[in-house]
């Protein structure tokens, strides 16, 4: 029997609205008792949490850990330990890898690969078609039953409005969310930014916004016509966001995320052609990082999740137009949740917690992202104080693709506990 | 004075001081041109490599004209047979130039910002001889030196520029270049071709060619980039002839001492009528001309030249 006393943290976990200093004891597995009486035993090991915030662990719902077949960016292994140093006890990971995860085959070697680096947990995501080619759909049946837990061809949109169709009317059987790269490549052969001032000043080719909401109009019709769960991925628009906003209003099973990088950073990031500045969708305008803000506060956003997407250093070092999108999220995004959003008071740390924990379990339907007796034992605990300064040489990830190295930020994680167990803790 | 960059990647970030003092060197350069041996010792024994990734005559027989004249050693490496076909990065391939220690890398890319991430790996000087959509800012130096010569000035004249504005380099280094000195910038080609939010960069959007041109100084003609069309961007090449190309008739409506001018290479029939690209009112063969100055001028003060420029 292992048992693990968390002494005299703050204990903030909104999903039973709670927020006061207190004990937490897990036993096997389990969170077995949250508050102020749980009994101090000889045969327990203690944590002393004293100025510390603990939280339900961090679940992180847009990952790629591209294993298998793009080991030389990440492998399950480092991605998980890297999401373990940021905070993160799950990690869903994207379909797309090669061969991309249409098969109870693939999805089972994600499993096992993740059991034996034995770090996070990893709950993997299926194609919703097969090879993501947009044609035929995906056995989702079969992957369902081996642990997939949503499915999705991020990365791309599925184009056919008839295959999205027909893969939300049979995703409705298995209870599974449909997460959608929502974007419409028809209207930007070759854009690689936002369309705006900036993309005018840098000569570069952009992206509409109209782009993702285009694709977001689309498929919320689709939900509606079909009852399934329609959940956007790395929503980035302001005009994205109201549509959310109104078929939530509707009572539809539409949900979104958004990531700490299109919260924070605008297009201007571009301006001197930095790759690590590109990524999918791109980013956009203060307009627009306002209203997602906006929809951090007011509920409309379900989580915050990073869309982790480790490339390699030559990668990026590729002139602008051929480097690759994305950017690595997994060991930068508590920090700058902590720092950026809770310290200037745009949400309060509570809210944070809970786009971060109860928010992405709820969306994908799976346990924890709450500290309940009787959940899994999964716990971050933050130093709301600690100084970070984000120096990507010291990730776990095997990509540095950041565009935040060098920020000096206030607040991040010290330790990560998985199953009653601390699966990292800060040196 | 001198100038802050050991760069020249784009007119952006020029100050209108260090724009003058590469055309008045540009001015004491252009007669060097006309004598009978056309060459002065300025550069000798300095190292000019020419990397263009893209197709270019012009700017690359100028660059390398300009080079000579200046007594500096001129390399041409060109993207077909060279080690860029073998999938080399474009990073790679300039730290390997920069080995051999030449003195200016002049560099065309068919990447916007191609130049800038180059000039931040390499210790030669990097001029932009044309990147993406970007700048092309020698050209934007010729194009005001050559105004300069027919005016006498840059500031309060009226500049038009007509033509396919979203894929132009020397469309955005002109604007940038012609309102730092004064002068007014109006645009005008089909509303697919404008890219969005260029009022912030200066210029004015008329409604139509013909409004436009009402008592132009200068008008540019852009060439239609077909090669960069991937979309519906007009209908026709007759459709486009119709209501952007440049006339007879259309130019009358500017000031009777108008000059036109044109980038090259000419897409005659589309932009721009013959008759007027070889009218008494075009300068686009001066153009072409100051363009070998313009160059001397930049490779000279980029090179750290010493002693006389002439």
């Amino acid at each position: 029997m292992t048992r693990l006393l968390v002494r005299r943290a703050r204990l903030v976990d909104p999903s039973q609205e709670l927020d006061e200093i207190g004990d937490l004891l897990l036993e096997d597995g389990i969170v077995k008792a949250i508050g102020a009486a749980a009994a101090v035993d000889v045969d327990v090991d203690v944590l002393d949490a004293d100025g510390l915030v603990a939280t339900p662990g961090f679940i992180d719902m847009h990952v790629h850990l591209r294993e298998p077949g793009f080991e030389y960016k990440e492998t399950i292994a480092t991605g998980s330990r890297a999401a373990v140093a940021g905070g993160f006890t799950a990690v869903a990971a994207m379909a797309n890898t090669d061969p991309p995860n249409d098969s109870a085959a693939v999805t089972e070697f994600i499993l096992g690969k993740a059991a034996q680096a034995d770090k996070a947990r990893v709950y993997p995501i299926g194609t919703i078609t097969k090879g993501m080619k947009g044609e035929q759909l995906s056995e989702m049946g079969e992957m369902v039953e081996a642990g997939v837990v949503a499915v999705s061809d991020d990365g791309l949109p599925v184009r056919n409005v008839n295959v999205m169709r027909r893969a939300m009317e049979y995703a409705t059987v298995f209870d599974v969310p449909v997460i959608e790269h929502c974007e419409t490549p028809e209207l930007h052969p070759k854009g690689v930014m936002n369309e705006g001032y900036w993309s005018t000043a840098l000569g570069l080719l952009g992206i509409p916004r109209a782009s993702e909401i285009i694709s977001v109009d689309r498929n919320v019709v689709l939900a509606e016509l079909t009852g399934a769960r329609f959940h956007v991925a790395h929503l980035s628009t302001s005009g994205a966001l109201r549509r959310v906003r109104e078929a939530k209003a509707r009572g539809l099973a539409v949900t979104c995320e958004v990531t700490p990088h299109h919260l924070i950073l605008t297009d201007e990031s571009l301006k001197s052609y930095d790759t690590h500045a590109k990524m999918k969708p791109p980013l956009v305008t203060e307009e627009d990082r306002a209203a997602l803000l906006e929809g951090l506060a007011d509920g409309t956003v379900d989580a915050i999740a990073t869309d982790h997407a480790p490339h390699h250093a030559d990668e990026k070092r590729e002139d602008f137009d051929r480097a690759p999108f994305g950017i690595v999220g997994l060991e930068t995004a508590v920090s700058l949740c902590l720092d950026r959003l809770v310290k200037p008071g745009v949400i309060s740390l509570s809210r944070m917690v809970e786009l971060l924990s109860w928010g992405p379990a709820r969306v994908l339907g799976v346990a924890g992202g709450t500290l309940k007796v009787g959940s899994p034992a999964d716990v971050t605990l933050l130093d709301p104080t600690r100084h970070v300064r984000v120096d990507p040489e010291s990730f776990h990830s095997r990509s540095k693709n950041t565009p935040f190295a060098g920020w000096e930020l206030e607040g991040g994680p010290v330790t990560t506990i998985v199953g009653g167990r601390v699966a990292w803790t800060l040196e | 004075m001198t100038l802050r960059s050991k760069d020249l990647l784009g007119i952006e970030t020029l100050s209108p001081k260090e724009i003058e003092l590469f055309l008045t060197t540009a001015a004491s350069f252009k007669e060097v041109g006309a004598r009978t041996i056309k060459k002065v010792p300025t550069l000798r024994g300095r190292t000019i490599i020419n990397l263009f990734y893209e197709a270019s005559t012009r700017t690359r027989v100028s660059f390398e004209i300009a080079a000579k004249r200046l007594s500096a050693d001129a390399i041409n490496v060109s993207v077909s047979g060279s080690s860029v076909s073998k999938g080399e990065t474009l990073v790679d391939t300039v730290r390997n130039l920069q080995a051999m220690a030449p003195d200016v890398i002049v560099m065309r890319h068919h990447a916007s910002g191609a130049p800038h991430i180059v000039a931040r790996e390499v210790e030669a000087a990097v001029v932009n001889a044309g990147d993406g959509m970007h700048e092309h800012p020698t050209q934007a130096l010729l194009d005001a030196f050559t105004i300069l010569e027919a005016k006498q000035k840059l500031s309060g004249l009226k500049v038009v520029i007509v033509g396919d504005l979203l894929h132009s380099r020397v469309f955005r280094s002109n604007l940038r270049l012609l309102t730092k000195m004064g002068s007014q910038v109006v645009v005008s080609g089909p509303p697919t071709l404008i890219p969005p939010h260029i009022q912030e960069l200066g210029a004015e959007v008329a409604p139509t060619m013909d409004q436009a041109l009402v008592d132009a100084d200068v008008v540019m003609m852009l060439r239609v980039q077909k090669e960069r069309m991937t979309g519906a961007f007009f209908p026709s090449v007759r459709e486009y002839f119709r209501l952007y190309a440049l006339t007879p008739a259309r130019l009358e409506r500017a000031k009777p001492d108008v000059i036109l001018m044109h980038p090259g290479p000419l897409n005659r029939g589309l932009e721009i009528d013959s008759a007027v690209a070889d009218g008494p009112y075009s300068l686009i063969l001066e153009q072409v001309t100051n363009g070998v100055a313009v160059r001397m001028a930049v490779l000279y003060l980029l090179a750290g030249g010493h002693g006389e420029t002439t």
